[in-house]
């Protein structure tokens, strides 16, 4: 975590503090949280010599005050980690309402979702953690908050969410000492991270509008900050010393559009990323500008049965500018890449138990990912889910295959309150 | 004026005219068990109780309000307190006589807002022996009714009504329904399954008056082959309390009022 988050932390601990006699009037203050056991073991040895590719326990405590029009909700965890040997506190969420009757106002970490894809992001810009996701854990931890602030506006005609975000926050990929993964110069171990600076230019915006559409629900989406992943800039091409990643800025205009269609739920989503630093797609440290598309379909086959199935494609704008560009040494991406993605989920005894299998398939790469798991409520407030996340196929580079030797078989336990 | 010549002209048609038709008795039973008032809000205790006498219990608030006449369209709102991982999800429903239902559900983990694929005649009512249309009911035209017989049920006059689905859409090939004279609630409904054997019955437990609306404030749904059944508790009951058409919209489903909800 960046020394800007921890500061951001203690600012609004400390405010939340001062706050407190004002809210220690409030009548209904609810607390709730759970404890958890999270264990994911690799069915090869990680890169540090380990069996575990996550291992901890974790207890969350969640507060929740509201106050006339306002509310104030925290959601912090304290965890221990069994392979670094380490405990550590995380703010996931805290922030304040202001509710009026027209607009609204969240400031503080909060986390926002957006798009209508099923774990395929064009229009959902914030902060993930693939890490989690890869690790096995709840589906939840792929998101992190952001800090900043949303305003919510709702006039008769349509609704609306303005975000800005003064401090940026990357996203978290794979750990190299528990995961098996592509480096295009492993011998290079000078490296260094450059985020964005905090400042007011800095500032990520976001603007959701959305209504009703003949009986769909549309939306229109505009970003204007940064790319989330790290892209690398080696110091000399020919005689590589030391690599620095940075986050390229980034805008990105969209849509998408979801409602009830032949018996199900259909969805489509549209973006277009502007990379706004290399806009001819000649500078090989910085993405090219890509075109995206995202189908998807949603039905209920029998009983407690639902299958989803979805289709994504992108492809860039100046491929032959990246062609000429991309050193060679460095893989090359296609033009134009594809994900075909399926849900099976069946609930059974009373819902309390449900089986579910997701898989992404790349029809581009040839690479896959497949994600089996079984949930069990033992009781109204224990679970436990059992899965796998099986990686293969593909190029040693690409996005699933580079994580071939990572297939890992996960626990979560919860009993939560 | 024109009332007294109504009265007039019917007190003037013979006898077996008057007799009420078994479509009109549901129609009446539907607005009188799903349609009362222009809203409604209720506390939801939900005990599904297995053969053994394990039990779950789902809690939540409903709220519902009517757009149209009895027998159109309506708009649910859920906000679940229990049980634990669920808690703080909210629900919503667009309910259209003619057509399937809209349906959307908060994931607050998330906080994210996403559309379901549900169909409502088979689905189960979250893991309840209830199914969707059980809660929010079922089309009267998607049925024929026939009048079986008129008896009593628990000391109370009640007409007996074959529903029979038009279409194999449902997993019963027909319902009984005891529909009280006085208030046109059932008091009790039997599902045959295809075989032709009882396959699920509800019953009302207890019926309260409130605001003048006579209103079921406990049933229970019980399977027969399997013996699980769902006991359905409503407190703080209430009617044309003013939900705002707003309410039903992805800004609250992200942030449900407090004074709806509680």
């Amino acid at each position: 975590m960046s020394i800007r988050r921890l500061k951001f932390i203690f600012h609004f601990v400390v405010f939340a503090l001062l706050m407190l006699p004002f809210y220690a009037t409030a009548s209904d203050v609810s607390i709730h949280g759970f404890a958890q056991g999270n264990y994911s073991f690799g069915t090869r040895t990680t890169p540090d010599g380990g069996g575990f590719k996550w291992a901890e326990e974790r207890f969350q405590f969640k507060l929740d005050v509201p106050k006339d029009s306002f509310r104030l909700f925290i959601k912090t965890d304290a965890l221990y980690d069994h392979i670094d040997e380490k405990g550590d506190l995380e703010l996931r969420e805290g922030y304040i309402d202001y509710t009026a009757q027209k607009w609204d106002l969240r400031a503080g970490r909060q986390i926002i979702t957006w798009g209508v894809g099923d774990l395929i992001f064009i229009n959902d810009v914030f902060p993930k953690d693939y890490e989690a996701f890869f690790s096995g854990r709840p589906l939840e931890y792929m998101k992190k908050g952001i800090d900043g602030v949303k305003v919510g506006a709702y006039p008769e005609f349509a609704s609306f969410e303005f975000i800005a975000i003064p401090v940026f926050e990357p996203n978290n990929y794979t750990d190299s000492r528990r995961f098996y993964m592509f480096d295009p110069m492993p011998n290079v171990t000078n490296r260094e991270e450059k985020d964005p600076a905090t400042n007011l230019e800095n500032t990520e915006l976001a603007l959701r509008a959305y209504r009703d559409i003949a009986g769909f629900d549309a939306s229109i989406y505009y970003y204007r900050g940064f790319y989330r992943k790290p892209y690398m800039i080696p110091d000399d091409l020919n005689n590589t010393t030391k690599i620095t990643f940075h986050y390229p800025k980034l805008s990105v205009y969209g849509a998408s559009l979801q409602g009830r269609a032949l018996d199900g739920v259909l969805s489509f989503e549209a973006g277009y990323y502007d990379s706004r630093q290399d806009r001819k797609g000649t500078d090989y440290t910085v993405p090219n500008s890509q075109t995206k598309f995202l189908v998807g379909y949603q039905r209920q086959l029998w009983e407690d049965f639902t299958i989803g199935l979805q289709y994504f494609t992108e492809y860039m704008n100046d491929y032959a500018e990246y062609k000429k560009a991309q050193p060679g040494g460095l893989p090359k991406d296609r033009k134009t890449g594809q994900l075909a993605t399926v849900r099976l989920t069946q609930l059974l005894m009373h819902q309390t138990m449900k089986l579910s299998l997701f898989s992404f398939y790349s029809t581009s790469e040839g690479d896959y990912l497949i994600n089996p798991e079984i949930k069990y409520n033992f009781s109204d407030n224990i679970w436990a889910a059992l899965g796998a996340n099986i990686f293969g196929g593909g190029e040693r580079w690409s996005q699933f295959g580079q994580l071939d030797k990572n297939d890992n078989v996960y626990l979560q336990l919860r009993y939560e309150f | 004026m024109i009332r007294y010549l109504m009265v007039l002209v019917i007190m003037l048609l013979p006898i077996e005219a008057l007799a009420i038709s078994a479509e009109d008795v549901m129609k009446k039973s539907q607005a009188a068990f799903h349609y009362q008032g222009k809203d409604f809000k209720a506390r939801v205790v939900m005990k599904l109780i297995s053969k053994s006498g394990s039990e779950r219990t789902r809690e939540l608030t409903m709220l519902r309000k009517n757009f149209g006449e009895a027998g159109g369209d309506q708009k649910f709102f859920m906000y679940f307190f229990q049980p634990a991982d669920v808690k703080d999800m909210t629900f919503m429903v667009y309910k259209y006589p003619a057509k399937d239902d809209d349906r959307w559900l908060f994931v607050p983990a998330i906080n994210m807002v996403r559309r379901i694929a549900a169909q409502d005649k088979t689905s189960s009512f979250v893991g309840s022996d209830f199914t969707y249309e059980d809660v929010s009911g079922r089309d009267i035209q998607d049925d024929t009714h026939a009048m079986v017989k008129e008896e009593k049920l628990g000391g109370k006059d009640c007409y007996v009504v074959k529903s029979t689905p038009k279409a194999g859409d449902v997993d019963y090939s027909y319902k009984l329904s005891w529909i009280d004279k006085g208030n046109f609630l059932p008091l009790k409904e039997e599902y045959y399954d295809k075989k032709g054997e009882l396959g699920r019955v509800f019953s009302a437990d207890e019926i309260k008056n409130v605001k003048g609306f006579s209103t079921i404030t406990k049933r229970v749904m019980k399977n027969i082959h399997s013996g699980h059944r769902t006991e359905v508790t409503y407190t703080k009951t209430d009617y044309n309390i003013g939900i705002e058409d707003s309410l039903f919209s992805e800004r609250f489903l992200k942030q449900p009022p407090k004074k709806w909800i509680e």
